[in-house]
């Protein structure tokens, strides 16, 4: 569930890079690829877990289930969190160096 | 176990390696020191230093995001020795081994998977655009 939540992530993020457009500069790409690349490596850990004979996704028990949709939501979270850090460094926008050297004169 | 770290090991490579490529593009008037490509790319194709940054960011996403996950496992804590494989001698063989076989897939993925992103890119990027259909 980790997996399938993740690429969801990523093809929400992608839609959302292509609907801002070229001249979008929230780094939304970014986002997208941060996603793409951990469920690209979830896949091969998922293909590994094929090879030792246990489910690709675990959906048989449902606390085991329960707990990777859990744990999906976490990364979603923390995948935006990331983000937000990096929008912060990188400044893209300009607002946080606006928003500090705003004055009231 | 520590698959992600082999991803890790890649994203600081191609970190340093973007660097030295966005330097030696900054001098040759190819990109700014944003990063940010001066060039038309439908003429020289996408610059390196933008190429370099999509496999990076797929590389430190997932690095940052599977690490989450060992935590969530308790498979990676926040002190020392931060894998909780190595308290084990046992478990140690067994976690290179999974660093060899699923770490080294992982990033070999990622890699395969960026490679194909960058030829499509380039492509569409070099084709002559497509003239909107008329509205009848």
């Amino acid at each position: 569930m980790t997996l399938v939540i993740t690429l969801l992530a990523a093809a929400i993020a992608t839609i959302a890079w292509y609907a801002a457009g070229p001249k979008s500069t929230m780094k939304i790409g970014v986002l997208a690829l941060m996603y793409w690349g951990a469920g690209l490596m979830w896949i091969v850990d998922g293909i590994a877990c094929l090879a030792e004979g246990e489910a690709f996704i675990e959906i048989a028990d449902t606390a085991a289930m329960l707990d990777d949709a859990i744990l999906g939501g976490v990364v979603v979270v923390a995948g935006l969190v990331t983000w937000a850090i990096y929008l912060l460094i990188k400044d893209p926008k300009g607002t946080l160096l606006n928003s500090l050297r705003r004055s009231a004169a | 176990m520590a698959c992600f770290l082999v991803g890790g090991g890649e994203a600081i490579i191609g970190t340093a390696v973007r660097a030295v490529v966005k330097k030696k593009e900054m001098e040759q008037g190819i990109v700014d020191e944003h990063g940010n490509q001066l060039t038309d790319p439908a003429e020289s194709g996408i610059c390196w230093t933008r190429k370099i940054g999509w496999l990076l960011n797929m590389l430190w996403g997932g690095v940052i995001l599977l690490c989450i996950e060992h935590m969530w496992h308790g498979e990676v804590v926040p002190f020392p020795p931060f894998l909780t494989a190595m308290n084990d001698p046992s478990e140690i063989p067994v976690m290179l081994h999974e660093m060899a076989t699923i770490g080294v897939g992982m990033a070999l993925l990622v890699t395969l998977v960026w490679f194909i992103a960058i030829f499509v890119a380039d492509t569409a990027a070099k084709a002559k655009p497509v003239t909107a259909a008329k509205e009848a």
